[in-house]
């Protein structure tokens, strides 16, 4: 798995705010179809690791290499037809609240893909099928929907045009231990269901090692320990250790 | 000395402030223009999201006619009044019609009803692209293969040039009539006598000129609401400010522009 060119990699990604590093000369890889979950404690760079990734912030230095190619320099085309390869969760979910459910579903086929409408409601409705929304909440407004059905439906707009990579910002984050275990469950069987490769970010340990394959732990803006989902609790890494078992006292000392 | 003397020091330094606003002001004037470049491409190239456009027509011209109407009729009742009492100290009340018609057309009629689309639609541009930068649905739109700028920015800078002289050109008719009404009910003008009056004095660059006017107030009330949205940092503090500075700049650019465009149409008129 060393020597295949990774579908994602970070090399030496650096990133300050305002003078403060933040990710300071991050490496980090993800084979193709492998499932990466980054955990790390609040503040420790892992929104700003996504970000860089995806191209909506500008690392100081560093490259970002998808498919080994460089993305850092990317012109805002490229950059677009690059997003096609690509389906992002976010935290919030961050659907469009002047639109209907299906129509946040549907965006990038309508408005980037020039599907017609009639087709991409159609696929919109089979997205939220594969999440399992009723095919009535399809023209409903986010803003009535819960929690958790708007992190659904932003699922679906997320998998909808079938991406090879898949990121998740935080999804259970804000959500009750129920919800958030049909939200891991949903988001590791369409994940599996593409083949797709996905990076997830969570500080939620459950969620972690349903989604992961593999897990990395953040922590002063580098990777201090990575390993398969199931040596996350295992590890005699006193980092990770002080993280799964949450104690304030460790090696960790938060500036709460 | 401590840190907070040596803050204090630094903040009242007076070169320092001059600098520091000076080169704040520069940055501004610089990242506004850039924006406003890629705002105007968006909008003037394809590929156009023809729904967002008449979406944007919809809610800068059409809704915002019950305000530019009502403040229209008001300012034209009362400019009357004003005109007849004034022109009454030296005889010439009976040139009210033609003062009303003049004053409405090249001045008050576009930059009252911009003004009222400074706090109407820069504030409600602000607050939307705001609120959307704030719950990270620009990044999502981006993310969708899908620019923001055409899909947010471009349809609200046309709307915002189209819209606003359709909207002037009804400021102009109502504030008239509002003198009008005021002439006829108030002051015993004669009907006829005040609409023939009016027709005859204005001439086509005094309406045109207004228009003209309008149209640049137009891009300036949407340009500013789609800036201070689009740039908004710190979520409902920074929705709330990127409002306020929308409704403040757009306000300033307008008056400010007015009187530079007033300047140079008379100048080219001579």
């Amino acid at each position: 798995m060393t020597d295949a060119i990774p579908k994602l990699a970070w090399k030496g990604v650096s990133k300050r705010f305002e003078g403060r590093p933040v990710l300071d000369g991050l490496d980090l890889s993800v084979a193709p179809g492998r499932s990466l979950v980054i955990i790390g404690g609040s503040g420790q760079g892992k929104s700003v690791t996504i970000k860089t990734a995806l191209g909506l912030m500008r690392p100081d230095a560093g490259k970002i290499e998808l498919d080994g190619k460089n993305t850092v320099n990317l012109s805002e085309s490229a950059r677009r037809k690059l997003f096609s390869r690509v389906g992002v969760l976010f935290q919030g979910a961050a659907l469009f609240d002047s639109l209907t459910v299906w129509e946040n579903i549907a965006f990038r086929l309508i408005n980037a893909d020039g599907v017609p409408r009639k087709e991409a409601k159609e696929r919109a409705i089979e997205a939220l099928e594969q999440v399992r929304l009723a095919p009535d909440v399809a023209d409903r407004f986010p803003s009535e929907l819960s929690g958790g059905m708007q992190k659904r439906a932003g699922l679906a707009r997320a998998v909808v045009a079938q991406p090879e990579i898949l990121f998740f910002d935080e999804p259970t984050t804000g959500l009750d231990p129920i919800t958030a275990a049909a939200i891991n469950e949903l988001i590791s069987n369409q994940v599996r269901r593409l083949g797709s490769t996905a990076v997830s970010i969570t500080h939620d340990l459950a969620s972690a090692q349903t989604i992961g394959d593999e897990i990395a732990m953040l922590h002063g803006g580098k990777i201090i320990w990575r390993g398969p989902a199931a040596e996350l609790r295992t590890t005699d890494n006193p980092y990770v250790r002080q993280f799964v078992e949450g104690r304030a006292d460790g090696p960790i000392s938060h500036a709460v | 000395m401590t840190a907070g003397e040596a803050a204090r020091k630094v903040a009242t330094n007076p070169v320092r402030v001059l600098g520091r606003s000076t080169l704040g002001a520069v940055r501004m004037v610089g990242s506004v223009g850039v924006f406003a470049v890629r705002g105007v491409t968006a909008a003037l190239t394809p590929p156009w999201f023809f729904g967002q456009l008449m979406r944007q027509f919809v809610a800068i011209g059409f809704f915002s006619l019950p305000v530019v109407g009502l403040t229209a009729i008001f300012t034209g009742a009362a400019l009357a009044l004003n005109i007849f009492t004034g022109g009454g100290r030296f005889n010439a009340e009976q040139v009210m019609p033609q003062i009303v018609a003049l004053g409405i057309t090249r001045e008050l009629g576009p930059v009252l009803a911009s003004l009222m689309l400074a706090g109407r639609v820069s504030a409600a541009i602000a607050a939307e692209i705001g609120a959307m930068r704030a719950t990270e649905q620009i990044d999502a739109m981006r993310t969708l293969s899908t620019d923001p700028f055409r899909y947010l920015v471009g349809p609200r800078l046309l709307a915002g040039v189209l819209m606003m002289p359709l909207l002037a050109a009804v400021a102009d008719t109502i504030g008239i009539a509002g003198g009008w009404l005021v002439a006829t009910r108030v002051l015993d003008f004669s009907s006829a006598v005040y609409i023939r009056n009016t027709l005859d004095f204005l001439q086509g660059w005094d309406i045109g000129s207004g228009l003209v006017k309008a149209a640049v107030f137009g891009f300036i009330v949407a340009l500013m609401g789609c800036y201070h949205g689009y740039n908004a940092k710190g979520g409902a503090r920074g929705v709330g400010r990127a409002t306020t500075h929308a409704v403040v700049s757009s306000a300033i650019l307008i008056f400010a522009s007015d009187y530079l465009l007033t300047t140079l149409f008379t100048h080219a008129a001579q």
